[in-house]
């Protein structure tokens, strides 16, 4: 062969051409699909932490409250109810691209901060309670979470919408489905008045 | 046939075109203040002398630790809950080294009545939400409600400083331990690629004064066409990719004062009076 090339150059020549092959594609915006996505999959699993968090703190203040208010069963044990389901719902990866399944662990995480929203109303009819060092920790603590759930709340729908946004506009679109195989992700809806507690009629 | 796929694309761009000028206009954040200083008091509630006081010990402290503690007052929260504003607040200035995440904000807003403290992620440890919302209780609202808004702040900040510096010392020779680690083995990777490539590029230059170069095509072995870049385009290609690992932030203590790329997640607690 005239154009004989000697080994170490033919590598070279392979892995340079390789190299600007995947420099022009990174320029494209192909890389974009996957970052977005591992971007969004991190904002999930801190929405998840913080829930997780929500629900660790709860048995803690079940017991608090109940020394108090024992009259309260009912309430009590719709927050125990709640909690339980809402840590049964499995969460696994296709969670976020499954609208079912994504919907049901979000209706169990609702009805969890609806049962905690009305019981911290009740305990507005216990002053001792409610001058209880324990009980106020609790409560500021658990506020805190409800707050860092709300915050990963807005940064998984923003990671969300921009992956959600790449897989579906030129060129991302192209990349999704060629390489990808990327699928939309689910994303929180809010729900009527779940920026507010709950209120209760005695 | 044609057309037709013609006007749907049309109709697709046109229809990405309104969901973009709404996605816009839906994401349109509260108008943040500028990051001034320490303490950035719009609502006009501190006096000269207490803000000098007050900015004077969270230098102090920022000096020692690092810990990046601002004071902000606004005269309006501008429809949103305080939480929400502290968070967004506390993202666009940035506070706190990046690496830390080391930053606390003392939000005030006096019309609405509500006063919060947002935690950096780095700091949830020592400030928790607990210990925040007893500072908000005991050492700030009492003061706001007799309407002494720069004693609350300034109990406030000292309550906040007292907590951080408790463990401070300790967290910062973690710190320290950590960065060494980090930067150390940094390091060695960059050298470990940098060896690399100049063997890659030593043993190209090689194979191409052996083999001669010059050709343009070249068939591999089952018969398919590969095109070569002549020899001088070698080396721009496989060294543009490199930069100097030029991403080391500082803190932000030097010049102004600015934010270190620090961020929350809505750590903190919140209170009114």
């Amino acid at each position: 062969m005239s154009f004989a090339l000697s080994t170490p150059l033919r590598r070279g020549l392979v892995l340079a051409v390789l190299a600007v092959f995947g420099l022009a594609l990174a320029g494209c915006g192909v890389n974009n699909v996957p970052t977005l996505e591992e971007k969004a999959k991190a904002a999930w699993s801190e929405v998840q932490n913080q829930y997780q968090r929500r629900a660790d703190l709860i048995p803690n203040l079940v017991e608090t409250v109940k020394g108090y208010a024992t009259q309260e069963r009912e309430v009590l044990t719709q927050v125990i109810e709640a909690r339980a389901k809402a840590t049964q719902v499995k969460v696994d990866a296709s969670t976020i691209t499954d609208p079912a399944k994504f919907k049901e662990y979000q209706d169990a995480q609702n009805q969890l901060t609806g049962a905690l929203g009305r019981l911290l109303v009740t305990v507005e009819r216990y002053p001792e309670l409610k001058s209880n060092q324990n009980f106020l920790a609790l409560q500021s603590q658990l506020e805190g979470t409800e707050n860092r759930v709300a915050v990963s709340r807005r940064d998984y729908i923003q990671a969300v919408q921009a992956f959600n946004t790449e897989i579906r506009t030129f060129p991302g679109v192209i990349w999704a489905r060629l390489f990808w195989g990327a699928k939309p992700m689910e994303t929180f809806t809010a729900t009527a008045g779940a920026e507010k507690p709950p209120e209760v009629k005695f | 046939m044609r057309l037709a796929g013609l006007s749907a694309a049309i109709q697709g761009v046109l229809a990405a075109i309104v969901v973009l000028a709404f996605a816009g206009v839906a994401a349109a954040e509260p108008s943040y203040p500028a990051l001034t200083g320490r303490i950035v008091d719009n609502a006009n509630l501190i006096s000269a002398e207490a803000r000098g006081r007050i900015e004077q010990k969270i230098a102090a402290h920022e000096a020692k630790t690092s810990d990046q503690v601002v004071v902000a007052t606004l005269p309006s929260l501008q429809g949103v809950t305080i939480e929400e504003f502290a968070n967004g607040l506390f993202r666009h200035w940035q506070l706190g080294a990046k690496s830390k995440n080391n930053g606390v904000l003392l939000l005030v807003a006096p019309n609405e009545r509500k006063v919060r403290i947002e935690v950096g992620y780095g700091l949830e440890g020592a400030l928790t939400d607990a210990l925040s919302k007893v500072i908000i209780t005991t050492a700030v609202a009492p003061k706001f409600k007799n309407g002494d808004f720069a004693g609350g702040i300034e109990g406030g900040v000292d309550a906040i400083l007292s907590i951080l510096a408790g463990d401070a010392e300790e967290w910062q020779r973690k710190a320290e331990i950590r960065d060494d680690e980090s930067s150390f083995s940094e390091n060695l990777a960059v050298i470990m690629v940098m060896i690399f490539i100049v063997i890659l590029i030593v043993s190209i230059l090689r194979g191409l004064k052996q083999g001669g170069g010059g050709s343009r095509m070249h068939r591999t072995r089952d018969g398919r066409w590969i095109a070569l870049p002549t020899g001088s385009s070698w080396s721009t290609g496989s060294g543009s990719g490199w930069s100097g690992g030029g991403s080391w932030s500082s803190g932000g203590s030097s010049g102004g004062f600015s934010g270190g790329g620090g961020s929350s997640g809505g750590g903190g607690a919140s209170g009114d009076w």
